[in-house]
């Protein structure tokens, strides 16, 4: 069965570029680019992981995660949280939330795909 | 004593031009042990010797005889207090200025520079922290260059991709550097307009405390009766900031009516400021004393008067500044200033010796005072605002080993022993 990975990105030319990447590493991705909804679209596609852009539209990723850990059966869910900010006090603030990875922006291809692989392969042997 | 240096100045001179202690006293009839004596300020010169040594190493008498500008001792002595971790001989400090007017002029020339450079560090830090322009012009210019990084790199990889990915990749590349070069030119202008007089940041409050400060924190039509609603608000860009001003401008009248110009002249004529007296003459409460002090012209009250008020978040709502004083203008402060150490005790009144630390070190005198804004009905619970008056001491008067050590912020301030800190200071690392 094909893994799916759910990237909720508001920059499109982002998006694209993970796509491509993941797509070519056998992922289904589908994407995501508004973060009012962001919640109820996870929980609709069940994904095998989230990848997750702190400044969206409409709701902050932050907020977009404390609030996905509340809902039953998403508080293993894997999430990658990408941001532009980088302080230490925005990673306390992610991992509170409970974020699985961070990463900040400009990130590059590897990482990406090496926290995609740690994370999922992390998720199916627990 | 600086008349005494002139044997320092001597022996400076005589070295930087190379004559022998025996040449130089030969040349001008006395013994090199008197030479000596004089150099090492032992003797006290003057009349035909001293024109006589002058002569000798070709220089006016007054270059030997002139004492060290006040001014430049007053550097050195700033820049002693200032020095983390390294103690100057300040005893010697004279002597050091005498005999090295140069280096001493350097040293203060640094010192200045220094000061000046964190100035601009704290306004920076400050801005790129929390000023929402910068901070969402940053997020764009880094989610592009993210998305430049991770297109060019897929393009860069050994191998083909089809022709439609690679199409499409040229064209997302392009349009990002496009994006990147129009984020990154308004990032730099929207700096640049900050340096400038007319700076218009686009904050509603900054604009209005710009327009105050533009009107010297005084309204002569208010004084006279005139309505603040007539005040012109043109000069400011957003409605946003004409509303504050607005509020702020009806304050000031209500304030101005209470305390009117004449009676507070006669209150204040050869007195020292003292905004309880003042609160029982005029009938007013005291935030109404503290604000009208703070907006008073100059004939009434010479001395510069700095007015900070928050709400009971911590938020500044208004901001005067007077030299020395400074507050970050988007949070953060140091939570240690009286103005909000009042909300701790609402309706108590304040007065505190403060010395700010952080740069050249300045004391204040302050008073502060936090008040409930509004009754909004039964069982409600007060919504709390304070309001602190800053006046500086005298620069000659010693400091005050009963005032209170604040910063501006936790990553300026120099003060680690801090139970209020909230992280490590960019200064203690070096700066």
């Amino acid at each position: 069965m094909s893994r799916k990975v759910l990237l909720i990105e508001d920059e499109p030319n982002i998006t694209e570029a993970i796509r491509f990447l993941l797509t070519r590493e056998g992922w289904q991705v589908e994407t995501h680019a508004e973060g009012t909804d962001a919640v109820q679209v996870i929980l609709a596609a069940e994904p095998d992981l989230v990848i997750l852009d702190v400044m969206l539209p409409g709701k902050s990723g932050m907020d977009v995660l404390r609030d996905l850990r509340e809902h039953e059966n998403m508080a293993r869910l894997p999430v990658l949280m990408l941001t532009a900010r980088g302080q230490s006090r925005d990673r306390e603030m992610a991992e509170n939330a409970g974020v699985s990875r961070f990463m900040t922006k400009p990130f590059s291809n590897s990482e990406v795909l090496t926290a995609v692989r740690d994370l999922h392969a992390q998720a199916s042997q627990s | 004593m600086r008349d005494t240096l002139t044997g320092s100045r001597i022996r400076e001179r005589r070295q930087i031009s190379g004559l022998r202690q025996a040449e130089l006293a030969r040349q001008v009839g006395i013994s090199a042990s008197y030479l000596n004596l004089i150099e090492h300020n032992r003797r006290r010169i003057g009349g035909k010797l001293l024109v006589d040594i002058a002569a000798a190493l070709a220089v006016e008498p007054s270059v030997l005889t002139q004492g060290i500008e006040a001014t430049l001792i007053s550097a050195l002595r700033e820049a002693a207090a200032d020095a983390v971790g390294q103690k100057a001989e300040v005893d010697g400090l004279d002597e050091f200025a005498g005999r090295f007017p140069g280096w001493a002029g350097v040293l203060a020339q640094m010192h200045s520079r220094v000061v000046s450079l964190e100035r601009t560090v704290e306004t920076l830090a400050d801005r790129l922290t929390h000023d929402p322009q910068i901070a969402a012009s940053m997020h764009e210019v880094l989610s592009t260059a993210a998305a430049i990084r991770s297109t060019a790199a897929i393009l860069a990889e050994p191998g083909e991709i089809g022709a439609e990915w690679r199409d499409r990749f040229h064209k997302n590349l392009h349009q990002d550097a496009e994006r990147l070069a129009e984020s990154s030119k308004a990032l730099v202008a929207y700096l640049d307009d900050s340096e400038s007089a007319d700076d218009k940041s686009g904050i509603p409050l900054e604009e209005a405390e710009a327009f105050f400060a533009g009107q010297g924190h005084h309204f002569p039509e208010i004084e006279q009766g005139q309505d603040a609603g007539q005040i012109s608000l043109d000069d400011l860009d957003s409605g946003a900031a004409k509303t504050v001003a607005r509020e702020m401008l009806a304050v000031y009248a209500a304030d101005a009516a209470a305390m009117p110009l004449d009676q507070l002249r006669d209150a204040l004529a050869g007195q020292e400021v003292d905004p309880l007296k003042l609160a029982a003459r005029f009938s007013v409460d005291l935030p109404t004393v503290l604000r009208r002090l703070a907006f008073l012209p100059k004939d009434l009250l010479p001395q510069p008067a700095g007015l900070a008020i928050c709400d009971a978040s911590g938020s500044v709502l208004f901001y005067k500044p007077v030299p020395g004083f400074a507050l970050p203008r988007h949070g953060e402060a140091c939570p240690l200033w009286p103005l909000f150490t009042a909300l701790n005790r609402p309706l108590v009144p304040l007065r505190k010796r403060i010395t700010q630390l952080g740069r050249t070190i300045a004391e204040f005198e302050c008073y502060a005072i936090a008040w409930p804004q509004a009754v909004t009905g039964f069982d409600a619970d007060p919504v709390y605002r304070s309001v602190m008056l800053v006046l500086p001491t005298e620069s000659a008067l010693p400091a005050r080993s009963d005032a209170s050590e604040v910063g501006t912020s936790c990553r300026i301030c120099p003060r680690n022993q801090c139970e209020t800190r909230r992280e490590p200071s960019i200064l203690s690392e070096g700066f």
